[in-house]
Formats: C-alpha cells, structure tokens, sequence
C-alpha cells in the first residue's frame, strides 16, 4: 500500500499532464515523463457508463503505484452530476494530493467541494486538511467570480482556464494570437495573484503544431503564468525549457539572495548588486528564481 | 569449461582448436590461414551462362547429398530463394543431408522446418532463426547442432574455411545473362547486396536467381560475373512488399520517444560527439527515434555526422540528403527510401558483410564507429544482452551486427522498455548470451539511465552534463517489483545449438526445450 507524503500547498507545478483514470496502461507508470503533476480524469475522457469502473482503477492506482515525486491530482465531475460526491470518496481514501474542481463558478462551488472532502477525510481516517483543492474556470461566470474562488479555501492552490468550454461560452474559437482567451487569461490571473494562488493555462490540442504550442507556452510565460495543462507526455520539455530561468536570471538571483542575507544581518535594508538597487521587496520573486532553476538542474546552491 | 560470460559450454564442443570465449579482443594480432574455393574454369567464351530451372542449375554445379548451400537475407520475410532451392534439390533432385548456411533465416523459410523433421536438412548456420524452424530446432529436431554467427562472424568463418560453402545462391533484384547482378532496378529491390559478396567470393560454385534480366554489362554490379557459374530467371524471387517495407516511420510513442531523448542526451554528453563523428542505429521504434533528437543536438552544436553504416532506412538518408551526414555505407537496407538511395544518392555506398564488420580482417567499419544503438529482448545485471531466444528459450531472434557493432564502437547503447507486457527486460541472467556485457556501455530505459561500471570515463561525461543515472542492479530490481521474479527456463541437457562469438570462441549454447510442467 502506498501512502503519500501530505502534499505542499505550494511547490513547482509547470506542467500537469491529463490523463484517462480508466487506462491503466496510461496510469501505470506517469511518472516516468519527468512531469510535475499528473492529473488523472474522472470527467470528460470517462464515458459516463464508465465512470465507477473509472474510479476503482483509480483507487487500485493510488495505492499501488509509487508516484514519488510527481503530485497526484484528480478532476472529478461536475457539481451538476451524480458523480462528485462519490469521486471525491475515492479520491480521498486513495491519498490523491488534490482535487480539480471541473466547471467551478463560485466560491459556494468550491466550499461544498470542501465540505465533501472533509467529510470523507474524517469517514477514512485522513488527516482533515490534507487534500488540498484547485478550481476549472471553464465559463465567463467562473472567470468573473475568480477572486472569490480563489479566496474560498485554505485548501485552495490555484486555478486554472479551461479554453474548449470557455471559448465555447464565449462564441468564439482558437486563435494563434491568444486573443480569443486574453480577457479570460488576464483576469483569472490577476485574481489568483491578487489570492496568492497559482494559475494554470489551459490544454493546447494540436500536437503537430510545434510552433503554435511554442509560441502560446512563450504567451503564458510572459504573462506570468505558474504552469501549464497538457495532453501529451511529448509537451513536458518545451514546458520546462520555457518556463526555466535564464543563466544570467540565476546568478543575479543568486547574488540578490545571498547579498540580501548578509545585509540583514548587519542590520542594511537597502543594498546594491552588480550596481542596481535592492531591497526586501526584490527578494521573494530571487527566491522563486532560484528554486525553479534548482527544479531545473541550473542551481545547485543552498539559499533555497 | 566455463567461459568469460560465465556460461557453462560442454567439452564435447571444444575439439579441433575451438576455444570458450576468454573476452573483448582476444584473437587481435592472430594469423590466420584463408582458404579458398576450388572453382570451375570457363575459359571458353560463352554468350550466356542462363539455364533453364534451378534444377538444371543443380546438376551443372554437382549439386550432391550432404552439400551446403548458401543464402543471403536481403529479401527478408519477403524471401522465396531458399524455399525455391530447397525443393528443387529435396524434391526433384532427391538430395539429403544437406547443410543451409545463411546470413539469416525468417518465418518465410517456414518450409524448411518440414525438411528438418524429415531429415533432409541436417544442418543449419545462420544469424537469425525464428518462425517455425527455430521451434524445431529447439525441439531437437536438427540433425547436427546448428551454428548461430553474428553478420561479422559469418565471413569470418567463411574466409577461414569453418564454412565451406558449395554452392552459394544469389538473389538478384537484377542480373544480367553472366551474372552480374545488382540490388536495384528490378521488381523484387532490396538495395545493398552485402551479405552476398563474401559468399560470391568463397563459394565452390554461384548460382544467381534472378526475376528481372537486364542487359549486359549490369553495372556497377555487387555480385560479379566473373563468380558467377549460372544464372536461372524465375517469375519472382520474393515479396516486394515484405522485401522493403514502406518508409520506416519514427515512433510517436511518448515511452518511445523519451528513450530515444535520453539516448541523445546521452550521446551528446561525450566528448566523441564533435563534428565528424560515427554512428549506427537500429530500426527499432526507440533506436530509431533517436535520430530525430540527435539532429537537434548536431544542429545546436553546429556539427556534423561523418558518416553512418548499418542496415539504413529513411531517417538516415534523409540526414544524408539534407547534408547532415558526410558518407552512408551500407550493407542492408529495411524500406524503399534507403533501396532508392543506395548507390544513387551521392556518398551513399554499398559495403560487404565482411567490410561491415569481420573482426578477423584488417579494420571493419565497426571498429572506426563512434556510437551504436541497439535494442535487446533481455540484459542482465553484467550488462550481457540476448537477442536470440525468448523467454521461454526457443530460437526466436537474431544476433545480427548487434554483437560485431557492440564491440567495435567507442559507446554501446542499449535502448529498451524495462518491461514488456509481464516479461522483465532487465534481469539477473539473460537466457542467452548474445552479445557480451564487456561491449555494452550504457543501458537507456523508460525508467532510468545505468552505465556499465567498466566505464567510468562515460560515468563522469554524464554525471558532468548532469544526466541521472542509476545503477542496472536497481532497474532490474525496479522491473521484479512490477512483473514479479520469473523461475530461471527449463531446457534438457542436449545442445540445439552453439552460439559463437564473432571471433570464432564459443560465447553460449541453446539447450533443447523442455515441455512446461508445473511443479508438484
């Protein structure tokens, strides 16, 4: 029987790969893609006269497979089906890390998520707490109430978009420039910052289209994005390649953070690095820095 | 007399000079005395040397009882030559006791089991044996203990007289009315002719059976007239479809492509990675892909490849075409791309079995190569590698160049899943050893990097470039864990079969299977 270590609220999520709960030739060995989190599926990619055989394969995966290091989530179905309530059960007593709350729309959504889950962690002797929560923005409902779900949880650790039912929502369809999902991606972020949670892009479906996916990975980068939902373990590289520090971003990191400890101790707020000015405030986003670049063999230091 | 691979070979087999396998190297530096074929003198002007049926190519080479007959494998599955001789000798010559010594032998020569059982056939050297003929060769049912060479090892022991062969058959694509036979502009193509050139040149007699006659001279021919006693045109000498498979597609297999990611990587981590460098892959879905990461890291180095060998399929000449590779030297090609290209594409060449890879000649091609790729069907924890029998030991494979490659190259990679289904490709003991653990470097599964401890200088390159990498002991642990520890194959005492090493020393031997019978 495996059981998981409790799961951190906060830790690097650059890529979270989809998959069928119910292919065990999938499930059986995730891991091995170097991925940050799997996301094992409940919903969409289960028929629904699968879903309870979904959820036993599922169970069966939990506690059998050691998943090591890569974070465990599962989407379960929607709030207006007959699955959640069941979905949540198995999540919980298998030690799923997490729990992706598909088309969630308010904060009430993510508080009756929680209040399930803490039911079942009592009914299998789980630590209360420990499962923590991330919601699906897949509508314009969703993605205007987003401040409030992001901030109806302490269980919560980001949200993320999910374009096929948005765009869907919103009549319009993909487009290369990323203008069909610009107001949607600006907001949920500004709302998960504004929380202090994690955001999550959404899926990019064509897999042939290297350049596409290249160029929407660079756009969420830069719009500060934490990670990225996939649908293919051959995605993860770009991913982390993207999302990794540059050199140069790593050792004036490095520099600010060490430079910055000194400073403290000899009792100095403001300091200068390589000639530009440094305070307490530069600190945390060097800190950040350093342990992506350490996810990403490029730091081998001890400041984080 | 235990060998230097640990196995266990019978003294009855060590007569006449033959040795147990004592490691890499061994017989450098050794004369050796070649021999040579007593051959007929057509001094006589002749027009045309075609005759009617092979049966009539038969008599005129005296075929007998008890002869060995050669054959070559460029027709792969799609092969109709040995079927097409066999009975021509067996059942309209009545011949017996007949020897079939072939560079390999395939699930088309599923009609040759039938004159193993009646026992015409007696005796069988090749590379690869599998279908029904390896079945009834690990049944027993083989008159004589049948000889498994590696490609290397075949003209060794052709040259040095271990094989005489009497007559040899040649399946040309295209011939003309002498002989001079070609792999390309026919109907049957298969490319490069390789694996016939050593057997043209040691053969007693040649026979060349053709189904697209062309005009004299055919030319530049891989098979010469000047070898050739006669020519017989059939109606077709095989498959097409099965000769040259469509082009070789690379694998969209995530698992696949990671293993062939991490084969690159680990290619790039050594300092034999620099403009100019070798290589061989195989046509297997991992192997195969690691092309594809492979150009990405010469292009990002700004490097090039000097040249590749190998049995050649698209991927390759597509490399060659683009500039990325200096030379392609063939002894075999797999799909029609590489079957269009060879001696055609400028610097793509044809190449004998023997200048592949004989270890027993004054520099083969695998010696001068930088890297190889290679799958296994099962590697031990002493980085032995068998391709020859399956899990439940019977003749199933082919060692190939797999062994010659190994050996020669400066870094042996061996790609393959940790488990296949509920067998566990990484184990304690292979069933056979194919290709010994002192050739093999470095092991790339779907669930970790193992470097062979003999190496350590590759141990540093990966530990520089920051690849991880575990210890083999560990991944065979890891594949126990999810497939469970299999009970070692049973066989019965009797030697089906001897496994040469390609020096000549015996590296392994296969037992007669035993029937399953689940303990009491």
């Amino acid at each position: 029987m495996i059981n998981r270590p409790t799961p951190e609220r906060f830790r690097l999520r650059r890529t979270m790969m989809f998959m069928n709960a119910q292919k065990p030739g999938l499930i059986k060995d995730a891991y091995i893609y170097g991925c940050d989190s799997i996301m094992l599926d409940l919903e969409d990619a289960v028929a629904e006269n699968q879903k309870d055989a979904a959820r036993f394969s599922l169970y069966h995966a939990l506690k059998t497979i050691d998943y090591g290091k890569t974070e465990v989530i599962v989407r379960i179905n929607g709030l207006d089906t007959p699955h959640w309530q069941e979905d949540i059960r198995v999540c919980v007593a298998g030690g799923a890390d997490g729990i992706r709350i598909a088309k969630c729309e308010s904060a009430q959504d993510v508080k009756t998520v929680e209040a399930a889950v803490t039911e079942a962690e009592k009914e299998f002797g789980v630590e209360v707490g420990r499962t923590l929560l991330m919601a699906a923005l897949e509508s314009p409902k969703g993605v205007l109430n987003a401040y409030e779900i992001c901030c109806a949880s302490e269980r919560m650790f980001g949200v993320a978009i999910s374009g096929g039912d948005f765009r869907k929502c919103m009549q319009t369809k993909f487009d290369p420039s990323g203008i069909d999902m610009l107001v949607a991606r600006g907001q949920m972020l500004m709302a998960a910052r504004a929380a202090g949670i994690q955001c999550f892009d959404t899926v990019f479906t064509d897999l042939d289209d290297n350049a596409g996916f290249e160029a929407e990975v660079r756009q969420n980068k830069a719009m500060g994005f934490d990670g990225k939902s996939l649908i293919n373990p051959k995605q993860i590289r770009l991913v982390h390649e993207i999302f990794a520090p540059t050199e140069k971003e790593v050792l004036q990191a490095e520099a600010m953070v060490s430079a910055f400890r000194e400073a403290a101790a000899a009792g100095i707020g403001v300091f200068t690095v390589n000639g530009k000015m440094v305070d307490v405030a530069f600190i945390p986003g060097a800190e950040r820095t350093l342990k992506l670049a350490k996810a990403c063999g490029m730091y081998e230091g001890d400041l984080v | 007399m235990k060998n230097a691979v640990g196995r266990e070979i019978p003294d009855f087999l060590l007569e006449n000079g033959k040795e147990v396998y004592q490691g890499k190297n061994y017989m450098d530096g050794k004369y050796v005395q070649k021999a040579s074929p007593k051959t007929r003198r057509y001094e006589k002007p002749q027009e045309s040397k075609i005759v009617e049926t092979i049966k009539d190519a038969l008599i005129q080479c005296g075929a007998r009882d008890g002869m060995t007959f050669s054959f070559h494998h460029h027709l792969r599955e799609g092969d109709f030559v040995v079927n097409m001789v066999m009975k021509a000798a067996i059942e309209e010559l009545g011949l017996k006791d007949l020897t079939i010594a072939a560079s390999s032998l395939g699930a088309a020569h599923d009609l040759i089991a039938d004159y193993i059982e009646e026992g015409k056939v007696i005796g069988i050297q090749t590379s690869g044996i599998r279908g029904r003929m390896g079945q009834v060769v690990s049944e027993g049912k083989l008159k004589t203990t049948a000889i498994i060479r590696s490609h290397g090892g075949r003209p060794r022991a052709i040259e040095a007289g271990e094989v005489h062969i009497d007559i040899a058959f040649v399946g040309a694509p295209t011939s003309d009315c002498v002989g001079n036979s070609r792999g390309i502009g026919g109907k049957s193509n298969c490319g490069s002719l390789g694996y016939a050139m050593t057997d043209a040149k040691f053969a007693d007699h040649v026979v060349v059976i053709t189904d697209c006659l062309v005009d004299f001279p055919n030319m530049p021919a891989s098979v010469e007239a000047i070898d050739v006693d006669a020519v017989v045109v059939v109606d077709s000498i095989g498959n097409p479809k099965k000769i040259a498979s469509a082009a070789a597609r690379i694998s969209q297999n995530p698992r696949d492509l990671m293993m062939a990611e991490n084969v690159a990587k680990v290619i790039a981590s050594t300092p034999y990675f620099k403009d100019g460098f070798s290589f061989q892959t195989g046509v297997g879905g991992p192997s195969l892909a690691a092309n594809l990461f492979l150009e990405k890291y010469m292009d990002e180095q700004g490097i090039k490849m000097g040249w590749a060998i190998g049995g050649i399929c698209k991927p390759m000449v597509e490399l060659l075409k683009k500039g990325k590779i200096g030379k392609v030297i063939d002894v075999q090609d797999f799909d029609l791309d590489a079957v269009n290209s060879i001696n055609q594409t400028p610097n793509h060449f044809e190449m004998s079995a023997s200048q592949y890879a004989n270890p027993a000649n004054k520099g083969a091609f695998v010696n001068k190569l930088d890297f190889v790729v290679l799958a296994a069907l099962e590697i031990d924890t002493g980085f032995n590698v068998n391709v020859l029998t399956g899990s439940d030991g019977v003749l199933r494979g082919a060692p190939g160049g797999h062994p010659d490659t190994a050996a020669g190259s400066k870094v042996c990679i061996i790609v393959t899943p940790l488990v296949r289904g509920r067998m566990a490709t990484v184990c304690e003991n292979v069933v056979t050893v194919t290709t010994p653990g002192d050739c093999v470097d470095v092991l790339v599964t779907d669930y970790g990097i193992a470097v062979n401890p003999l190496r350590q200088d590759l141990i540093e390159c990966l530990d520089k470039a920051g690849i991880e990498h575990v210890t083999i002991e560990s991944l065979k642990e890891k594949a126990y864990s999810m497939v469970g520890r299999p009970d070692p194959v049973q066989f019965e005492d009797k030697v089906v079969a001897v496994l040469e090493a390609r020096d000549g020393t015996i590296l392994d031997v296969i037992r007669q299977i035993k029937p399953f019978t689940f303990e009491d």
